[in-house]
């Protein structure tokens, strides 16, 4: 079934227009990655899906209803959860209070601080030290563990690489190929091409705000992509 | 051939010079047609003007949302007395001398305030405003708490008879407000008002752009501290006696200061008019109702921040696209041959 | 000795100092809002307590299991209602709505009260004091307002480290658009702080309606006390205040063993001279 649509979604940042009617649809189970380069509107396309950016109320449809007026945290509520760009982890807190932070909405399902120590076993070593003092790949698996404790339907997963080197990359996808196992839906936006056609079953390309290509990633041929990835 | 031309009038700005010069050539001869009651008045007006226009500058352009201009009203006034007191020096000159130590004393200050930021350079601009009133109040040869009166020859020197004092100090108020109107404008009409607006917009980029914005903000807060130290001067002229508490008085001269440039519109010329008649239009209506005006300003402060945060004057200038006091720049592009262009 | 005693009552000083900083730092530390209307509430606190005293013929003290609830709930309905919607318009909102909402409390209470200044009567132990040897004195109710004032960190601390509530408010200071992201909802979080805020206030403005004179425009000079000690102390560090309340409180007492008159001014002046050779207090710890 379709968990999340988006109508006709533009957004606006004060008077310059940073999405131009975007149509995305994503059914349970999937993901889906978003690719495109810099400035596309990528991460301005997942913020205004979690309620960051203000959007007309049918412009993004989540289970069916309409959430597009909605605040953040009334999304989080409904089972959308974000993983930012550049993690933002909270530097006053240690990388447990994180987690916790995490639950604040107290969605019942089956993530909790012990099942997310599991997932990343490294960090039940850290879980005490402030969030910023670990490596990046540790603050990324931090980042997708405290998403992961609102017990989400939906994850949105913003430039999980960024800054990673390729061998805690690996690690780190390989992660979420577990999460996705339980059946949680996943957006992802990512500017290493490769990686996101590896991990989604169908992607979408942004430019400049706008919807450039969408195909199912199986077979698709990556030259084709450069292209619509340029806007050339 | 025409070349392309900055311009910066309006037609709107043009008419209401026209007009301006007319009502100013009215006031100015008031002493003629009104009586001392209605100079007084008038007076009151045009020091209030000056001063909401001082802090307007400060804090709707540079920016620097000071809650103790009060500091330099007193200090004006005490110099005045002081001078004119103790040093016997003529009062004319002691006024002309109020405003420079005011922006003298200035300096210090701002090495102080000016390592906080946002409202807490509001909060510390306002303890250095006590310090001054309880270093008033220790002073003996400032009259300590209860303060200094003007002798009679001071007033004297102001001219020989009431009358006569009437209307000099009546008409010095309308040239300092003129005075410091004209500063403010010119400033802002500058390339110093030009920083400021750069500054106000986004102060990271214009210091990129290499406006140097330490130094623009500290030349405006000397020279609003010295135009007040001047107002000060003269309202302490006109009330012939100062003491600690009325000289560094936050309600009388600061919290209905920030009201006018507020509900008038903060961050434009027009607004400490506006701002200046609405004040004195309700004072006088609420006369008989003791402190109520007072709160009721404060309401109508906080809705018009709320609501409307640029004020009166905002709100027409936008309905109706109209600038009386022109501070932008226009490119005036000169006619080509192309005229068919879109 | 002399001056033994006046370094024990400069530092007990501190105690209500901090008291008076709590509220301030915490609607800083969270909100990013410097409520000018601060010093106004501590002194209306001390008139809600008066009328309460009045009509139930309770203590001062006692008045706080009133006054508390009280201030608590104006400070969550006055950050609701009103102060949220100033914080996205930048810096003057915040600051001329709470500079508006001073003036009116200021002028509120002289309307209702009139002019007069008042104290809060609490018996015998307000001049009550413990003699020690060597002439060394301690008053028994600065004692108290510092213990009040350690209790009153001591639990901001529990409150902040170990409950999910205190978590959510150094997540919200460290980065309120994440925060939201995850699920805490800002706007309520913000009138719970402010409330919580105003609880301080409450027994702040209780305490020291007991030992000093008010009256309606006893407000800005309590504002500028605890901002002082805040500065002083350093932004973003509780305990800092509380150091830096005990330093104003000392500068104070010297000021006043010199002449009763310089006692104010004294403080001012060792809070310019920190301003000045020391900007980030004595304990900075803020990140902006």
């Amino acid at each position: 079934m379709t968990l999340l649509q988006t109508h006709n979604l533009s957004a606006f940042y004060g008077d310059f227009q940073a999405l131009f009617e975007i149509n995305v649809t994503v059914d349970e189970g999937e993901t889906v990655a978003i690719i495109g380069a810099n400035g596309a509107g990528k991460t301005t396309f997942l913020r205004a899906v979690a309620g960051a950016l203000e959007t007309a109320p049918d412009m993004v449809m989540f289970e069916g209803r309409s959430i597009g007026h909605h605040t953040a945290h009334e999304i989080v509520r409904l089972g959308i959860a974000m993983a930012p760009e550049g993690r933002r982890l909270f530097p006053s807190l240690s990388v447990e209070e994180n987690l916790l932070l995490g639950g604040y909405s107290k969605r019942p399902g089956p993530w909790n601080l012990k099942r997310v120590y599991d997932l990343f076993p490294r960090l039940r070593e850290l879980r005490h030290l402030p969030a910023t003092d670990l490596s990046g790949g540790q603050q990324q698996m931090t980042t997708v563990g405290r998403a992961l404790m609102s017990n989400p339907r939906l994850l949105l997963c913003d430039e999980l690489s960024l800054g990673l080197a390729p061998v805690v990359i690996r690690d780190i996808y390989d992660c979420l190929g577990k999460i996705t196992a339980e059946g949680t839906t996943v957006v992802l936006v990512e500017q290493d091409i490769n990686r996101a056609l590896d991990a989604s079953v169908r992607f979408y390309c942004f430019q400049e705000g706008r919807l450039a290509l969408t195909a199912p990633t199986k077979g698709f041929d990556r030259a084709a992509i450069g292209a619509a990835y340029f806007g050339i | 051939m025409q070349m392309d031309r900055v311009e910066r009038g309006t037609l709107a700005s043009r008419v209401f010079a026209a007009v301006a010069v007319i009502l100013l050539a009215a006031l100015v001869a008031m002493p003629w047609w009104g009586d001392s009651g209605q100079m007084r008045l008038v007076a009151e007006m045009a020091y209030y003007l000056a001063l909401a226009q001082l802090w307007n500058l400060l804090a709707g352009y540079a920016g620097l949302v000071s809650v103790g201009q009060q500091a330099y009203v007193g200090l004006g006034g005490y110099a005045l007395f002081y001078l004119t007191d103790a040093l016997d020096v003529n009062a004319y000159a002691a006024l002309l001398l109020a405003g420079p130590f005011a922006g003298l004393l200035s300096i210090p200050v701002s090495i102080a305030v000016f390592r906080l930021r946002g409202a807490y350079f509001a909060v510390g601009t306002w303890v250095v405003s006590e310090v001054f009133a309880l270093v008033a109040s220790l002073i003996p040869v400032l009259g300590g708490g209860s303060g200094l009166s003007l002798t009679p020859d001071i007033m004297r020197d102001i001219a020989p008879d009431r009358a006569g004092r009437d209307m000099a100090l009546y008409l010095m108020s309308i040239a300092i407000a003129v005075i410091v109107f004209a500063i403010v404008y010119l400033l802002l009409r500058s390339k110093h008002g030009l920083a400021l607006t750069a500054i106000r917009d986004s102060e990271p980029a214009s210091a990129s752009l290499g406006v140097n914005t330490f130094r623009t903000k500290f030349i405006i807060y000397i020279v609003t501290a010295a135009c007040t130290g001047l107002v000060g001067g003269l309202i302490f002229l006109q009330k012939l006696r100062i003491s600690p508490d009325a000289g560094f008085s936050i309600n009388d001269w600061t919290v209905v200061v920030i009201f006018m440039v507020v509900i008038g519109g903060i961050g434009t010329l027009e607004g400490p008019f506006i701002g200046m008649l609405i004040f004195i239009v309700l004072r006088e209506l609420l006369a008989d109702y003791g402190a109520y005006y007072l709160i009721l300003m404060g309401a109508i402060a906080i809705v018009v921040m709320l609501k409307a945060p640029s004020g009166v004057w905002g709100w027409i200038s936008h309905r109706f696209n109209i600038e009386l006091f022109p501070v932008g720049r226009r490119l005036a592009l000169a006619p080509t041959e192309e005229s068919s262009k879109p | 000795m002399e001056w033994v005693n006046t370094f024990i009552q400069g530092s007990l000083l501190g105690g209500i100092y901090a008291l008076f900083a709590i509220g301030l730092s915490l609607s800083f530390g969270i909100m990013r809002l410097v409520n000018i209307a601060h010093g106004d509430l501590i002194v209306l606190s001390a008139y809600v307590a008066m009328v309460v005293g009045q009509g139930t013929g309770l203590d001062p003290i006692s008045c706080l299991v009133i006054v508390v609830p009280v201030m608590f709930a104006l400070g969550y309905a006055l950050q609701r209602g009103l102060l949220n919607q100033t914080l996205t318009g930048g810096l003057l909102p915040p600051l001329l709505v709470t500079f508006g909402i001073s003036i009116i409390i200021q002028n509120g209470l002289l309307e209702g009260f009139g002019a007069y200044t008042r104290r809060l009567q609490q018996g015998a132990i307000e001049t009550a004091s413990l003699q020690f040897p060597g002439g060394i004195s301690i008053g028994v109710y600065p004692l108290l307002v510092f213990g009040v004032a350690l209790l009153a960190l001591g639990s901001l601390q529990l409150l902040f480290y170990r409950t999910g509530l205190g978590r959510a408010f150094r997540a919200v200071s460290d980065d309120a658009d994440t925060a939201e992201l995850m699920g805490v909802d800002n706007r309520k979080l913000y009138a719970v702080a402010l409330g919580i805020a105003m609880i301080f206030t409450a027994i702040a403005g209780v305490l020291f309606a007991i030992r000093t004179n008010f009256d309606p425009a006893a407000g800005p000079i309590r504002l500028i006390l605890a901002f002082e000690a805040v500065i002083i102390g350093g932004l973003g560090s509780m305990w800092g205040t509380l150091i830096g309340g005990m330093v104003l409180g000392i500068s104070q007492a010297v000021g006043a063993a010199l002449s009763p008159t310089w006692q104010i001014l004294a403080g001012h002046i060792a809070f310019l001279i920190i301003l000045i050779v020391r900007p980030s207090g004595l304990f900075p710890r803020t990140r902006d």
